[in-house]
């Protein structure tokens, strides 16, 4: 694709959005170490606390913060970032502290996930190459966004790098493990999409009523272990359907 | 005994709403709350009280409503025709609800969303520090005939009030910023954009408006592939087929439809309250000129109090009387 003429060649990068928002970007698509930058520095400036600063998120590729432009002035804040990128090499930093790796049982294809074949056909591989290749695939949360805590997952090999549908599905349900552009999603809710089905778990992602209603924090790692479909039905009694976790040291 | 708001009847999409919950970005929950934020100052301003606490929000239609003691409530956003044991009511006023009489609010008759307001707010037990349903996340639901609803402590006894209306009930033009893929849109489309006229469709909700044009739509070349990114209530997204949509609070957190530009937050109570068939246009401002327009809003809200008038009554014909709006002098002219 030919990229437009204001699309920001240098990074990172400082953008407004909206009137109360600040971006910085480290690319112009995914990749690991442009995450791994977004998510070190709204760690960093969580910790510097800064007045006026009221809200912080990452997203694949960059850190956002929402202010307030009537007590901390745009150019203000864009100096305070720009001082503050200067000296780290955001992209070889730490990842934030308290990481942990969950194991998620997936029921992959079957009338679960109808779209496994499909998905494995764009991939180039068959029905088993396709699953050995996502369960076997140790992804990285790399944001949680467009629904309540849900993650976005990556990156799955070159294989993967398979586009959207057309059309959107009408309908997947919730906890539907779904597949594009060498990335996972896992739903937190039911919702029509245009990512390939080709999983099913019984993990809920957004628990309002529970102390720690969000349970995948960004730069969480996950694998999708295979299981039989006679099993989803036990999963579902379990709000963690079957995973087990550690933290990451 | 608690006070408890009954519900006889409501219109489909009832909900209760507040302020919202800010601070759950980072976890894909977007703020939510009311789609006309200052609808809530108003009603908070006509009846002395916080604008924190839960009303209920009425899209199109209201329902009818009752009380076990009597309280203060008050009726504004867009207009509905409202009456109180069959006496019409004065919108975007505040009144007293007998316990036992019957509150009716039927369909909008100008703008889109109607706000019952009640003193001591809705009283519902919070979830994740607020009280606002977000349909999308599946907090909370959307209000069914025959619940009670709990209604908090009311510190004040002022009612009898009235605000002026403005005019955000009927389109215009909204001040828009210049936001991160702005850069995306070829200039000329860029300078169409902002000399349209696009009309509210009927597709609308609590996430966004859709408004097409006669025109061709906006695109940017190879759109479908910029990377997916943060979304902020105001962002004007182009979808696939070219047609911008005006996101609102209970909007998704990230996405990857580029977005053309940012309403101004002092301007979208225009957009949530424009109804089907208003005509809008975009008219973009240095970023500058809407950090002003925000402090002048947010002054607006804070000293709305100074603009309350007594809802006068003529005891020769109060019963027509309370149906007129006597303030603003702009009717749509169907009501006199």
């Amino acid at each position: 694709m030919t990229l437009p003429e204001s699309e920001p060649t240098q990074f990172p990068c400082i953008r407004t959005v909206g009137i109360d928002g600040m971006l910085v970007s480290f690319g112009d698509r995914l990749s690991e170490p442009a995450n791994r930058a977004a998510l070190a520095l709204r760690a960093a400036i969580e910790g510097e606390g800064w007045d006026g600063v009221e809200e912080t998120s990452t997203s694949l590729v960059s850190t956002f913060l929402r202010f307030d432009p009537l007590h901390l002035s745009h150019a203000t804040l864009t100096q305070r970032l720009t001082g503050f990128l200067q000296g780290t090499n955001w992209t070889e930093a730490a990842l934030p502290e308290g990481r942990r790796y969950f194991r998620i049982p997936t029921v992959y294809g079957t009338d679960l996930a109808p779209q496994l074949d499909e998905a494995a056909a764009l991939a180039g591989m068959t029905r088993d190459e396709a699953v050995a290749s996502i369960s076997g695939t140790r992804v990285r949360v790399t944001t949680i966004g467009f629904a309540p805590g849900q993650p976005y997952l990556g990156e799955l090999p070159e294989a993967w790098n398979i586009p959207r549908q057309n059309a959107l599905t009408p309908t997947v349900p919730m906890a539907a493990l779904v597949v594009a552009i060498r990335q996972l999603v896992l739903f937190s809710v039911t919702t029509p999409t245009g990512w390939r089905h080709i999983g099913q778990t019984a993990f809920r992602l957004f628990r309002p009523d529970s102390d720690t209603p969000f349970v995948l924090r960004p730069g969480d790692e996950v694998q999708f272990v295979p299981t039989a479909g006679d099993q989803l039905a036990n999963m579902e009694q379990d709000p963690n359907g079957g995973a087990e976790w550690e933290a990451i040291p | 005994m608690r006070r408890v708001l009954i519900v006889h009847r409501a219109g489909p999409g009832v909900t209760i709403q507040d302020g919202g919950r800010p601070g759950f970005l980072a976890f894909g929950l977007s703020r939510g709350g009311a789609t006309d934020r200052l609808a809530l100052a108003e009603g908070a301003a006509l009846l002395g009280q916080s604008d924190d606490l839960a009303v209920l929000e009425m899209p199109g239609m209201g329902g009818r409503f009752e009380v076990t003691q009597d309280t203060r409530f008050a009726l504004t956003g867009g207009e509905m025709r409202a009456t109180l044991d069959g006496a019409p009511l004065v919108w975007n006023a505040s009144h007293l609800l007998p316990a036992g009489a019957v509150l009716d609010i039927g369909p909008v008759t100008s703008g889109a969303y109607g706000y019952l307001h009640l003193g001591g707010g809705i009283g519902t037990e919070p979830a994740m520090g607020a009280r606002a349903t977000h349909l999308t996340a599946g907090l909370g639901r959307v209000i069914e005939a025959g619940q009670r609803l709990p209604l908090g402590v009311d510190k004040g006894s002022r009612a009898g009030m009235l605000l002026p209306r403005d005019d955000r009930f009927r389109g215009g033009t909204l001040r828009v910023v210049e936001s991160l893929q702005t850069g995306f849109f070829p200039a000329d489309d860029l300078k169409r954009f902002t000399t349209t006229t696009f009309t509210r469709d009927t597709r609308a909700n609590r996430m966004g408006v859709r408004m097409p044009s006669d025109g061709p739509g906006f695109h940017v070349e190879g759109g479908l592939n910029v990377v997916s990114e943060i979304i902020v209530p105001g962002d004007i997204q182009v979808t696939g087929d070219g047609t911008p949509f005006v996101l609102l609070s209970e909007c998704q957190t990230t996405g990857g439809y580029p977005r053309i530009a940012t309403v101004l937050p002092a301007d979208l109570p225009r957009v949530a309250q424009a109804p089907p068939g208003a005509k809008l246009g975009f008219r973009f401002v240095p970023l500058a000129e809407a950090v002003e327009a925000e402090a002048k809003f947010r002054k607006h809200c804070k000293d709305l109090p100074r603009s309350l008038q007594p809802l006068v009554r003529d005891p020769h014909d109060i019963s027509d009387l309370l149906s007129y709006q006597l303030i603003s002098g702009v009717t749509a002219g169907d009501d006199l």
